[in-house]
């Protein structure tokens, strides 16, 4: 039965038990008058027991009302608030209800509940394990990208960089004008606009055409252009379109839009110089040849042609011949001392540093191998540090594994030596052992044959190998050491310059930093700065150290320290970190708060170079300090001096702390970390100090935006109601 | 009358020999070591022949070549430029330039002679 019949019928219950009740009374009252007759009751007292009776069950039937109203009503109110709770957070279950048809309604409810958590589990799990195998394979892309011998970039459509690699890094910062690759960054500070913009352009037409062909899929295509960049390194590039599926941009391709680019590079600026070098050698072999050999050709035909000459003509033409075949054999002399290096093979050859080849030689040779006894002992000796190699390493290695470990074999030799030398433009590489000595012959055989080491053979010998490196192999004896050696001679080389860093690994649950795909979907012109969300916008969280607190009365900044924030995330890797000959005194007090002495800022650039290289540093972000107020009044100083101007938006975490906790007393960095859980490393410097505004900044956005503050003009607006905000920018 | 035959070439030893040959062929030779004074002597002697090599110093003998076609007067002079540089390119120059023929070194004292007769008509 439903609740509402049950209240109807109790109400009418409790209205036919008055009736009755006052029936009864009525009736029981004339009974009793009627037997009485004449004696008895006065009126008066007749409705005198009615009206009690009435009363009494009046009662009776509220009580049951209020009973019944607290069982059902109050208690299904109840419910539904505690039902309302239950949609914030899980876990929570309704109580036991006393009512018997609540309770069945709460168990049900309860059922719901159960199965709501199982299910939200399941959807958290899954994301954690997508999220995970996600984070993987970025990870691996990263290591992948890392390890490419060429830069990659990878743009979107307005040429904001959301990838890159080391290399690239490398070979792209680092021009006069301090023009660098980040994230978010516009491609366009390091490469010529138009030009990315006219391949852009290739390859949306090369869309376009294909677009309605069958093979459309296989033809998308790809430019090729070579630039030199802003650092004067001579790139070849080599551009893809990145396909979406969302069709506001550029060509559609087989039902594909074009999102975004990737750059390939290859710095040819070396290749081109030993290209330029090989040319320049035939050139000069060439023509360099014609004028001695003409002069040659003709004195001789004269002596053969005219042979009745007198003698003193006959030796003129004999001095001819001789001078210039004297002079032919020099340029060719020459010409192939200056050349030699550039005209052997160099693909297979690598740069490695010796003492590094040797170590791993030592301990190739040194692993015993299967069913021996005791491995060879290897010993290096005089390795020289510095020496560099161009060799096919694994030739090298495979080589001298094969000499020490057949020496073993035949000889019972147990220990060998390596050392490593210089010896004019030559690396000398010796093998060495003590005591037995094998005769020429042997040694030759043994140079000469293949190589076989235990049951790798090699259709190589070593002297193979040892010319395939430019280099030269031979057995000697040194009498007096009781010593032979195989000695081989190598051409030594430069040590690179570029050797590629080692990549930073990301720390736990963290991206690697130089790639950002989210940026694939902003659109930079589209938005005005103000109104466009925090979490969407980019960046420079900054501090200086000053000579002092008085920039009006001369103080100058004397190191400047800025990271990036892109997409919520703080760019560790993004820095920049420059310290400043401020051109005058520092005050002791201010050495003792950065430590930063005269000694460090002597040789260092002055205000005036590094000004407009941190305005790049800048471009297109929004500049975050703490107390930014002070610091900007240093950069202000400064604008009619360097003729550089800071106008971009400033947010200040010393501000916006006021504005999330306004009755806390202090707004000092320290107090606001200590507040936001921030760990404070590396205070007071430039740096140090960035990096821990920027984390306190990004700590900030969730709790701003719970204020009601998502949006630049937002933030700012709230900064400058607050108390502090009397100070203008 | 001997035909008169200039050779313009700062190289020595090629002069040399090919002063002997002309002159046993019974030709009148001149010599200039330098495009100056090339230019200067076919003025002043109007030979019919000029050797003309292209590496020389103060005046190449590009310029040479450009200057002498530029003189009405000297319309009738024979230039065979000989180098020694071999490209394609520097061979149509000189021909563009006005040259009636073009040697480069190494070359035969035979063809050499063969060529000076063609160009002189002999």
């Amino acid at each position: 039965m439903n609740p509402t019949r049950k209240l109807v019928l109790a109400a009418v219950a409790v209205c036919l038990f008055v009736l009755v009740l006052v029936v009864a009374t009525a009736g029981l009252m004339l009974a009793s008058e009627a037997g009485e007759s004449g004696g008895g009751r006065t009126p008066e007292e007749r409705v005198v027991v009615l009206v009690v009776v009435v009363l009494a069950g009046a009662t009776v039937g509220c009580w049951a009302l209020i009973r019944l109203h607290a069982l059902y009503v109050a208690a299904s109110l109840r419910m539904a608030e505690e039902l309302a709770a239950t949609v914030a957070y899980n876990g929570l279950r309704l109580p036991e209800q006393s009512a018997p048809e609540l309770r069945v309604l709460a168990q049900a409810a309860n059922q719901l509940l159960s199965v709501r958590d199982a299910l939200e589990e399941d959807v958290a799990e899954r994301v954690n394990e997508a999220r995970a195998s996600l984070e993987e394979e970025r990870s691996r892309l990263a290591a992948l990208m890392a390890e490419l011998s060429q830069s990659v970039v990878v743009c979107n459509l307005d040429g904001r960089v959301l990838l890159y690699n080391q290399r690239a890094k490398q070979e792209l910062s680092g021009g006069a004008d301090g023009s660098t690759l980040g994230l978010g960054r516009s491609i366009y500070t390091v490469f010529d606009r138009a030009l990315i913009e006219h391949a852009l352009e290739r390859l949306q037409q090369a869309g376009r055409d294909q677009a309605g062909g069958e093979e459309s899929r296989k033809l998308v295509g790809s430019a090729q252009f070579v630039t030199a960049t802003r650092a004067g390194r001579l790139l070849r590039a080599h551009m893809s379109p990145v396909l979406g599926g969302d069709g506001q941009h550029g060509a559609r391709v087989g039902g594909l839009s074009i999102t975004g680019f990737v750059l390939v590079l290859d710095d040819v600026t070396s290749t081109n110089e030993r290209h330029g070098r090989r040319d320049a050698l035939i050139q000069s072999l060439i023509e360099g040849g014609r004028g001695p050999l003409g002069s040659i050709r003709a004195a001789a035909e004269m002596l053969s042609d005219f042979s009745d000459m007198p003698p003193r003509q006959r030796d003129r033409f004999l001095s001819v011949i001789r001078d210039e075949a004297k002079a032919l054999s020099v340029h060719l002399e020459s010409a192939a001392a200056a050349f030699s290096n550039d005209l052997r093979e160099r693909w297979l050859l690598e740069e490695i540093h010796g003492a590094e080849l040797l170590d791993v030689a030592v301990r190739r040779i040194g692993e015993r191998r299967e069913g021996e006894r005791r491995a060879l002992a290897v010993k290096t000796e005089d390795v020289d540090e510095d020496l560099w190699l161009r060799v096919d390493s694994f030739g090298l290695l495979q080589a001298l594994r094969y000499l020490a470990l057949r020496l073993q074999d035949e000889y019972e030799v147990r220990e060998v030596r390596l050392s490593l030398a210089r010896s004019g433009q030559l690396a000398q590489l010796d093998l060495s052992w003590l005591g037995t000595f094998m005769n020429n012959e042997t040694a030759m055989g043994w140079l000469q044959d293949p190589m076989t080491t235990g049951g790798e053979a090699s259709p190589l010998s070593v002297v193979d190998v040892i010319e395939r490196c430019n280099g030269e192999i031979w057995f000697q004896r040194v009498r007096v050491s009781h010593r032979a050696i195989f000695r081989t001679m190598l051409p030594a080389a430069e040590a690179p310059t570029d050797l590629p860093r080692a990549i930073v690994a990301a720390e736990e649950g963290d991206r690697p930093e130089f790639y950002d795909f989210d940026i694939f979907s902003w659109s930079g012109a589209s938005h005005e700065l103000d109104d466009r969300p925090l979490t969407e916008l980019s960046y420079t969280v900054f501090d200086t150290e000053t000579t002092g607190l008085q920039p009006s009365q001369g103080d100058e900044i004397i190191q400047i320290g800025a990271t990036r924030i892109v997409n919520r995330r703080l760019l560790r890797h993004e820095c920049f970190d420059q310290l400043i000959d401020p051109r005058r005194p520092l005050s002791q007090q201010s050495i003792e708060v950065h430590g930063i002495t005269r000694e460090l800022l002597v040789g260092q650039p002055t205000i005036d170079t590094v000004l407009p290289q941190f305005q790049t540093f800048c471009a297109d972000t929004v500049l975050v300090g703490h107390n930014a107020a002070f610091d900007m009044r240093f950069l202000q100083l400064k604008e009619k001096q360097t003729g550089v101007r800071f106008d971009q938006p400033v947010l200040d975490t010393l501000l916006l702390s006021a504005v999330l906790h306004p009755n806390q007393n202090s707004h000092r960095l320290e107090a606001i970390a200590e507040r936001l859980g921030v760990s404070v490393f590396g205070r007071h410097t430039a740096l140090g100090d960035a990096m821990v505004t920027g984390e306190v900044f990004l700590k900030m956005l969730p709790l701003l935006a719970e204020m009601g503050v998502t949006t630049l003009r937002q933030a700012r607006e709230a900064s400058e109601k607050t108390y502090h905000a009397r100070l203008k920018y | 009358m001997s035909k008169k035959i200039l050779i313009a070439d700062d190289e020595q030893n090629i002069v040399i020999s090919i002063e002997f040959l002309l002159r046993r062929e019974g030709f009148e030779v001149l010599v200039a070591g330098d495009g100056e004074e090339a230019l200067a002597r076919v003025r002043a002697e109007r030979p019919d022949l000029v050797l003309l090599d292209v590496m020389m110093p103060r005046m190449n003998g590009f310029d040479v070549c450009q200057a002498l076609r530029a003189d009405p007067d000297l319309s009738g002079t024979r230039i065979l430029m000989l180098t020694a540089k071999g490209r394609d390119t520097e061979v149509s120059k000189g021909l563009g330039l006005g040259a009636d023929g073009y040697m480069t070194k190494p070359f035969s004292t035979k063809e050499l002679l063969a060529e000076v007769r063609k160009l002189l008509g002999m």
